[in-house]
């Protein structure tokens, strides 16, 4: 079971950061259940075989308060398959001790890829969907490699856990990091 | 949250309304856009000018901006209007009805942002197929309005959205790649009635032009 962790503090923006990624998964035939973070219970991180957490909207900071963080500590210790996009890559650094920077992106972005990531090969390059204000520089948390770099660390991966991170939206432009995610790993 | 509706008469804009209703938001205001460019990248609809009646029936205030329609300015236009919705009925955040234009989902994005506003896309990347039968199952009556692809002809104008129309369309993705929901300008739309309405609207006159696979009908309501 594919475990969705909703970062998103309105139910409303659920229909516009959770749902694509249902929409996909449903599409691959796999069995998902939707938390929102606030009411996550251990039992339903244990059940999980990977895990993937969702942005939110520009506005919605309300994930990075301490206590809120305090909930994502699990990242930690789970041992199958993460990924964070936008906010859940933020959360990801953030239970590392990275720190947060404001930094903003909106918009379609060209970056590049220095090594291979959840399907996308060595070099090549992707334009991708931008939709975020804040940014940790994972460069300095020495657990994980920055393998896409525009600004801030665009793309990430842990150097021995199969913890992965996008600050771009997947759901929007380039489906098939999310696909590779649920099929591959 | 008190948010403001873009709103264009059509079923995208409506739908993101209700949905945002349904999540115990207020709709404080309705925002329109009349553009003066029918190839404008960002506001298009034909029967534009009867939003007025349409918010008389939701009982919603509507703020009108005129529009050129001319790139990266109406956005210019745009935000005035924004910022006229957010000084006068004190609204925190936008909801659109965008399911799939980067082009327009990430310039109102960037508006909000300079706004200090949330931005609500409820039909974000939503399955166009699925967007329609969640209209029909909603009980919104829906027209289409303007036609702009091969096949499309002026038979399509004053269809009802209904299942019988999602089985022409699902037909027409098949054979001709033509998004069901009309995401790519295929088709434009216009609500008669639904759940935020008081009451069904009256079509009291029409006017269609066009030619070949372009043609449009603009409706005068009340």
């Amino acid at each position: 079971m594919i475990l969705i962790i909703s970062t998103c503090n309105e139910k409303l923006h659920e229909l516009e950061f959770v749902k694509p990624i249902e929409n996909i998964i449903k599409n691959n035939k796999l069995k998902y259940k939707s938390v929102n973070y606030k009411k996550l219970l251990k039992n339903e991180i244990d059940k999980a075989d990977k895990i993937i957490i969702t942005g939110t909207s520009l506005k919605d900071n309300d994930f990075i308060y301490k206590n809120n963080i305090k909930k994502f500590e699990f990242i930690k210790y789970f041992n199958k398959p993460i990924l964070g996009i936008c906010a859940g890559m933020h959360l990801i650094g953030l239970v590392y001790q990275g720190k947060l920077e404001n930094i903003k992106q909106i918009g379609p972005i060209d970056i590049e890829f220095t090594d291979n990531f959840l399907g996308i090969e060595k070099n090549s390059k992707h334009q991708v969907y931008s939709l975020h204000g804040l940014c940790i520089d994972f460069t300095k948390i020495n657990v994980f490699n920055v393998l896409s770099y525009v600004s801030c660390p665009q793309a990430i991966k842990h150097n021995s856990k199969e913890i992965y991170g996008v600050l771009f939206h997947p759901e929007v432009k380039n489906k098939k990091i999310i696909e590779y995610f649920l099929k591959f790993l | 949250m008190k948010l403001g509706l873009l709103f264009s008469g059509g079923k995208d804009s409506t739908y993101a309304a209700y949905l945002a209703k349904k999540k115990k938001h207020k709709i404080n205001c309705l925002i329109s856009i009349h553009s003066e460019n029918k190839d404008s990248y960002m506001f298009h609809t034909p029967s534009i000018k009867q939003t007025k009646v349409q918010s008389n029936v939701m009982d919603i205030p509507l703020i009108i901006i005129k529009t050129k329609g001319i790139k990266e300015i109406e956005l210019k236009d745009l935000e005035k209007a924004i910022k006229i919705a957010k000084e006068k009925y004190k609204i925190q955040g936008i909801v659109t009805g965008a399911v799939a234009s980067v082009y327009q989902a990430a310039r109102i994005q960037k508006i909000c942002d300079k706004l200090e506003l949330e931005c609500f896309n409820p039909l974000w990347q939503k399955d166009q197929i699925e967007l329609l039968e969640e209209l029909i199952k909603a009980k919104f009556n829906i027209i289409i309005t303007g036609v702009a692809a091969y096949p499309l002809n002026e038979k399509w104008l004053g269809r009802k959205i209904d299942t019988n129309f999602i089985k022409d369309v699902k037909n027409l993705k098949e054979k001709y790649k033509i998004n069901p929901a009309g995401e790519g300008g295929e088709f434009e739309s216009f609500v008669i009635n639904c759940p935020l309405f008081k009451r069904k609207l009256k079509i009291i006159d029409k006017k269609i032009t066009g030619e070949k696979n372009n043609w449009k009908m603009d409706l005068k309501v009340e």
